[in-house]
């Protein structure tokens, strides 16, 4: 037994309500620079929809994650090392920009400086690559709220099977939101894919990074990342990720997509782990075990078996406490009532989801039951067997018993807790009619309902000996680097070449070029403008107001 | 003026080339990389970028077989010179018309396509004169020389006098028994060592042959770098 530690994350779809805000915060703080401005390390998708980038899931075109070979063994899916080093001048299977978007801006200036004229003066779209023109036809959220899905909705990777039976119809519809970053799976093929190595997980909490000084741009990683969640920014010609806001995770608070998180349905903290076990679950023959072996690989952090294994690991003590207290475990394995996104993939995605059991719900109350009864809520999860399969495809490779099991828990949970906020009395048959026991299911409804804070988010802090150098910290000088202050923007060879700027001077510096620019696109070796959509308030972007008036007054 | 060309240059050509890469390296590892532009377009990349950089592989490897290896071995090993001949110019043109096409291919795509284009940068530009220059010469030199008169036998004397530069005794006499031709061909090569390390041609030396040995999966652990770039010299924890 090797124990390791992995920090990890469920959210609670059925409170999702697709504000998007964990996607912009995101985007704000990690991923508003430029050659990353079509990167969203968090996005929002409406299911049944396409996903970001558009049919990502499709791993028979993308080829990501990994699949047994005629002999069992676990293969990275896009080929092993040979074809990699082969294809490493033109990667066959990189998305291209248009699977994501074009990222674009608005020419906002002709707004003010149009001269007058009989007709409105508009701002017409300009790419963000070219600085040329161009027509809006996608956005990483394009078909949110199914927007547009009678003509393209058939498009979903995962209605394949299903597709004549879901209807795009107002009526009969169904839909739900699903967030997603970076799973920072126990076997990640992002790094397996990288033949520069610059992609590690880090030992002490498993988060997965990329490593920017040895990152050599070859892009293997982005074909390799079945999720796609590795991205290449195009100005630095480096992959970046999703970081788990690492900088934040090791003083104890949690990510930014979760802290701001409007649904409060997030959940963070530990799970240990045998990595000895991986390896195996991962190979696990048949696609519909592979969320049962996964589970099989989490350690109970309350066996002293594994204690006593953790702590020879050198996990420290208040970390072990703290996967004891783990909300995560909780919903993992104790009420198990989260699944891991495509486990077929075989990565061993470490961000698990509640399925929503609303598509459900709110076809029971369009037809005028009582959508909180147990009976109707069973009959109907049993019915309803469109999205309790869709639900199958995104959470158990298509094997729809561990999502009604989940849907069942959930139900039995609703009108259980009814009869208790009526001032009833408790109908013991309903946890039974589940396998659980009526105290269970108050835990879990508190888990899922109440939960504050400290309790959603259960995050040891890195140790406090090792503080100093934390990023989020800061309590070395962060202007003490070579080149001192001033240093942001760009170095002789290429956008932010050079000793990487702490995070924080770098927005400074950006923000300020940003709005002190007045072209859509600089050219290649100066910063550039990024858009007004990122323009946080501050600053004043020229052409957005009038100049000031020459003795200094700001009267309008 | 020939000891300035012959003898200069490539010295301080091969100081810039290495004292470059070590400064670079140690200067600007996060600006070290490819820096693809795959993203923005695949179509003609698909077809330019395999072909330059195969046929710039095979070229090199020519090279280094022509320039290093002594005529006097291949003889030994009873190769003859009319067929050493052949076989180089044979391959070596194919290769270098490679490049050349993979080349033309991928600057009609830098100029043509708009997000390519504008994420050219002007150190791009240098670079892509330099090499293309050298190419030109070079495949030039080869082509005009074994159509026009009988071919010159650059091995008895470009390859020893290369050689002779890091025998350090140059023999200027050597290369300038030489055509035109090569004798440019080699100026504009000096030139392009002495820029590599500034341009974004640093990639070649990330070859990552490791990727065939190590194991799949890399963990790292935090303590060796904490905070978001490595600790500065002198300023390293102490244990
Ligand atoms: S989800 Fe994250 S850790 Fe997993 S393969 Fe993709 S980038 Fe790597
Ligand atoms: S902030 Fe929360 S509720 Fe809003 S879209 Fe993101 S995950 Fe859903």
């Amino acid at each position: 037994m090797r124990v390791m530690a992995q920090m990890a994350m469920v959210m609670n779809l059925d409170k999702c309500i697709g504000c998007h805000t964990c996607s912009v915060t995101c985007k704000q703080a990690w991923t508003n620079r430029t050659g990353v401005e079509y990167v969203w390390f968090n996005n929002v998708e409406t299911r049944p929809g396409q996903g970001y980038p558009r049919r990502y899931e499709d791993q028979e075109t993308w080829r990501g994650g990994w699949t047994l070979n005629r002999r069992g063994r676990l293969t990275l899916k896009g080929g092993g090392r040979f074809r990699k080093l082969l294809t490493i001048f033109s990667n066959p299977k990189l998305p291209a920009i248009q699977d994501y978007y074009e990222p674009w801006t608005y020419d906002y200036e002709t707004l003010t400086n149009a001269p007058l004229q009989e007709h409105t003066p508009v701002a017409r779209p300009k790419s963000l690559l070219s600085g040329k023109d161009m027509a809006v036809t996608w956005s990483a959220n394009w078909d949110d709220n199914l927007g547009g899905s009678p003509d393209h909705g058939d498009k979903d990777v995962l209605l394949k099977g299903i597709a004549d039976k879901v209807k795009f119809e107002f009526e009969q519809t169904f839909m739900f939101y699903l967030p997603r970053i970076c799973e920072h799976c126990l076997n990640p093929s992002c790094a397996a894919s990288c033949p520069s190595g610059a992609i590690y997980k880090r030992a002490e909490d498993g988060i997965v990074l990329v490593d920017q000084d040895r990152c050599r741009g070859w892009r293997m990683c982005v074909s390799g990342c079945p999720y796609k969640k590795v991205y290449f920014n195009h100005r630095t010609g480096k992959a970046e990720k999703c970081t788990f806001c690492f900088p934040r995770i090791e003083v104890g608070i949690p990510t930014v997509c979760s802290e701001t998180c409007v649904g409060r349905l997030r959940y963070i903290g530990l799970m240990l782990y045998d990595a000895d076990k991986v390896l195996d679950a991962a190979s696990t023959k048949d696609d519909h075990d592979l969320y049962e072996a996964q589970r099989q690989v989490f350690l109970d952090p309350n066996d002293p078996a594994v204690i006593a294994a953790a702590e020879q690991a050198g996990i420290p003590r208040d970390w072990i406490e703290a996967a004891q207290r783990s909300p995560v475990y909780a919903l993992i394995n104790t009420f198990k009532v989260a699944l891991p996104l495509h486990p077929e993939y075989r990565t061993m995605p470490m961000v698990w989801y509640i399925p929503p059991l609303s598509p459900v719900v709110d076809v029971v109350r369009d037809t005028g039951y009582d959508a909180e009864d147990r009976g109707n809520l069973f009959a109907a999860i049993e019915a309803l067997r469109i999205p309790v399969d869709y639900l199958a495809q995104l959470f158990t490779a298509g094997d729809p018993a561990p999502v009604d099991a989940v849907l069942r828990r959930l139900a039995a949970m609703r009108s259980y807790m009814r009869d208790l906020n009526m001032g009833r009395d408790a109908d013991e048959t309903i946890p039974a009619a589940v396998g659980m026991s009526g105290e269970q299911i108050y835990d879990m409804y508190r888990l899922l309902a109440l939960a504050k804070y400290d309790e959603r988010y259960v995050i040891p802090p890195a140790h406090a000996e090792q503080a100093h150098s934390l990023e989020e910290l800061a309590t070395e000088c962060s202007l003490d680097y070579e080149g001192g202050p001033g240093m942001g923007g760009s170095g002789p060879f290429g956008e932010m070449s050079g000793t990487p700027t702490p995070i924080a001077v770098e927005n400074f510096h950006m923000l300020r070029d940003r709005q002190t620019t007045d072209t859509i696109v600089d050219p290649g070796d100066k910063a550039r403008r990024v858009n007004l959509l990122n323009w946080d308030g501050k600053g004043r972007p020229e052409g957005l107001f009038p100049p000031r008036r020459e003795d200094g007054e700001d009267k309008p | 003026m020939n000891v300035l060309l012959f003898v200069v240059v490539p010295y301080v050509a091969l100081t810039v080339f290495v004292a470059g890469h070590v400064w670079r390296y140690r200067y600007d590892k996060f600006g070290w990389t490819t820096r693809s532009s795959q993203l923005y377009e695949r179509r003609l990349l698909r077809i330019g970028s395999p072909l330059f950089h195969f046929g710039i592989l095979l070229v090199a490897l020519g090279h280094v077989g022509g320039l290093l290896v002594p005529e006097s071995w291949t003889d030994a090993a009873g190769v003859s010179e009319d067929a050493y001949h052949v076989v180089a110019v044979g391959l070596g043109t194919l290769a270098g018309f490679c490049t050349l096409a993979g080349a033309a291919i991928l600057v009609y795509r830098r100029r043509t396509v708009g997000p390519v284009f504008s994420a050219t940068t002007r150190n791009d530009k240098i670079m892509y004169v330099l090499l293309i220059g050298t190419i030109l010469l070079g495949l030039g030199t080869t082509v005009l020389g074994n159509l026009t008169d009988h071919p010159h036998d650059y091995r008895l004397t470009v390859s020893p006098w290369f050689r002779s530069i890091f025998t350090l005794d140059p023999r200027t006499d050597l290369i300038l028994q030489a055509p035109i031709g090569f004798r440019l061909h080699a100026l504009s090569a000096w030139l392009l060592f002495a820029f590599w390390p500034f341009s974004r041609l640093v990639h070649v030396f990330s070859a990552p042959l490791g990727y065939l040995t190590r194991p799949y999966i890399v963990y790292r652990s935090r303590d060796e770098q904490m905070g978001s770039r490595a600790t500065r010299r002198g300023w390293e924890r102490v244990q």
